[in-house]
């Protein structure tokens, strides 16, 4: 029963969010149209708002190419791992408390190694990335997997040294018990200021938004990963990295500031408040992508490496000093 | 690259987002169109009704793109057609050659055949695209095209541009 219940869930929270990356696509182009001082996609149905649909619906009676070149099981392979582990990520954010959803947890999986999931998620969904550009037999497939795959030891490592601050100070690796934590003693966002920054710079470069989109950097590398791919097996590449750009958009709110707890002691309602901040978060990619220039690929290495990683070890370090000397976390 | 050129990035950005977008979304809307457009010709008229044409083929000579050709006739004195000595008796102009440079119209002795604000006229036949005397004259308003579909549809002729100012070379042409 359990299991049939949790089955369920994930189910309802594959189609939520298959629904949330039709309309961000819908969103994202109206929105960095009017960045652009345009209008955006306005022209099927009202505002625009069949345009996903039509999208799909062409994506799928798009003819399907296979390169001869490509490593067929791996290249077929590569679009599944992207979008699955992009999907399972979100399981384990808490939309709400306990029993919130008509006596249902609003979450898929309770787990108490939560952060450690979450890291092993996106890990592998970045497989896809440097699979597909292995397997494609393309010089500039080739090219962008590399830049992903040595991208991705910096980042992640800045990602990963980054949580640990939090994750001493609430002593638990459960997200449910981090957000809980938070509506006691106040946000993390504002404990653990620079992990926090360095936790969004990071997660840019893990979602592939500008500044650090260069895996897909067309001006030089045509389409990166993706340039031997079309129809279904694109759109895959295309979910996952809006899917990583929305689970992103729902984790950093529940790392750092409080989740689905409301701010400044306004009633609670479960999923309002973290859709709200999600739409924040949502709403500050899509600004820094219309508004700043991609960063040369070795300037990202050396960011990573030279400031991310420093800084958060840092700061974990003396996280853990504190913590020390009060006799344990709080 | 400094934090400060970064913020001042993202407020041009958000400057933008909350200005009104330039995008004009033709055809739902009317294009504004500028002073010196170059649209397809009109072919004017004298204020009494008298055609200004004369049928010098000065403009059929400017043409760069051989698009004009003109056939003049003698004026018969009791009932005449335009104010000179001679009229165009057939008038075309190729708009498939046509380049819309203007030259017809600064060639033009007797300011006659001036480029109007139209654009619409594309059509699906060529011969169609050979504007004739009817065509070109000051009251005929839309192209060949949009006149065939208002003929069809039972509509008035649906122009997709607006015209914010007056032209004095256009004397004598309304666009409803």
């Amino acid at each position: 029963m359990i299991y049939l219940i949790a089955a369920l869930k994930g189910l309802v929270l594959i189609l939520l969010l298959l629904f949330t990356f039709a309309y961000l696509t819908w969103g994202m182009r109206r929105g960095l149209a009017r960045f652009q001082i345009r209008l955006g996609p306005n022209r099927v149905g009202p505002l625009g708002l069949l345009q996903p649909i039509a999208d799909a619906v062409k994506a799928i009676f798009k003819e399907d190419i296979s390169v001869a070149n490509a490593d067929k099981f791996v290249y077929w392979l590569a679009p599944l791992i992207s979008f699955t582990f992009a999907l399972a990520a979100f399981a384990i954010i808490p939309l709400g408390p306990k029993g919130s959803i008509f006596g249902i947890d609003p979450w898929v999986a309770d787990l108490n190694v939560g952060i450690l999931y979450l890291f092993a998620a996106a890990e592998l969904a970045t497989y896809g990335i440097f699979l597909s550009g292995w397997a494609s037999g393309s010089k500039y497939s080739l090219l962008g997997g590399l830049r992903s795959a040595a991208g991705l030891v910096g980042y992640e490592l800045a990602l990963g040294v980054a949580l640990l601050g939090p994750v001493l100070m609430v002593g638990s690796l459960n997200l449910r018990d981090i957000v809980d934590w938070q509506a006691q003693h106040g946000w993390l966002a504002l404990w653990q200021l620079p992990v926090f920054i360095v936790y969004f710079i990071a997660a840019l470069a893990e979602m592939g938004r500008t500044p650090f989109d260069f895996v897909e950097a067309e001006q030089e590398l045509v389409g990166g990963f993706s340039t031997e791919y079309n129809s279904m097996k694109f759109v895959s590449f295309y979910m996952a990295e809006l899917l990583h750009w929305i689970t992103a958009s729902a984790l950093i709110p529940t790392l750092f500031m409080a989740g689905w707890h409301a701010p400044f002691g306004l009633p609670e309602i479960p999923i309002l408040w973290l859709f709200i901040k999600w739409l924040v978060f949502i709403f500050i990619v899509m600004w820094i992508w219309a508004s700043w220039f991609r960063t040369r690929y070795d300037v990202l290495i050396r960011f990573a490496w030279g400031v991310l990683f420093p800084v958060a070890l840092a700061w974990f370090l003396l996280t853990a000093y504190w913590v020390a000397s009060r006799g344990g976390a709080a | 690259m400094s934090v400060y050129s970064l913020a001042k990035a993202l407020g041009i950005t958000l400057k933008h987002m909350f200005s009104k977008p330039v995008t004009i979304p033709y055809p739902s809307a009317p294009v504004p169109l500028k002073p010196r457009f170059h649209g397809r010709h009109v072919l004017t008229r004298h204020p009494d009704g008298l055609e200004k044409c004369i049928g010098c083929s000065l403009c059929a000579a400017a043409c760069p793109a051989y698009a004009i050709y003109v056939e003049p006739a003698e004026n018969d004195p009791e009932n005449p057609v335009s104010a000179g000595e001679r009229y165009a008796k057939v008038y075309e102009i190729n708009m498939l050659r046509c380049i819309f440079c203007g030259l017809c119209e600064e060639a033009c002795p007797t300011g006659a055949i001036v480029l109007g604000n139209e654009f619409e006229l594309a059509d699906y036949v060529y011969a169609d695209l050979v504007y004739g005397k009817e065509d070109l004259l000051a009251d005929t308003v839309g192209s060949k095209a949009q006149r065939r579909e208002a003929k069809q549809t039972g509509k008035p002729v649906k122009l997709g541009f607006e015209v914010p100012y007056v032209r004095p070379e256009l004397e004598g042409v309304k666009y409803e």
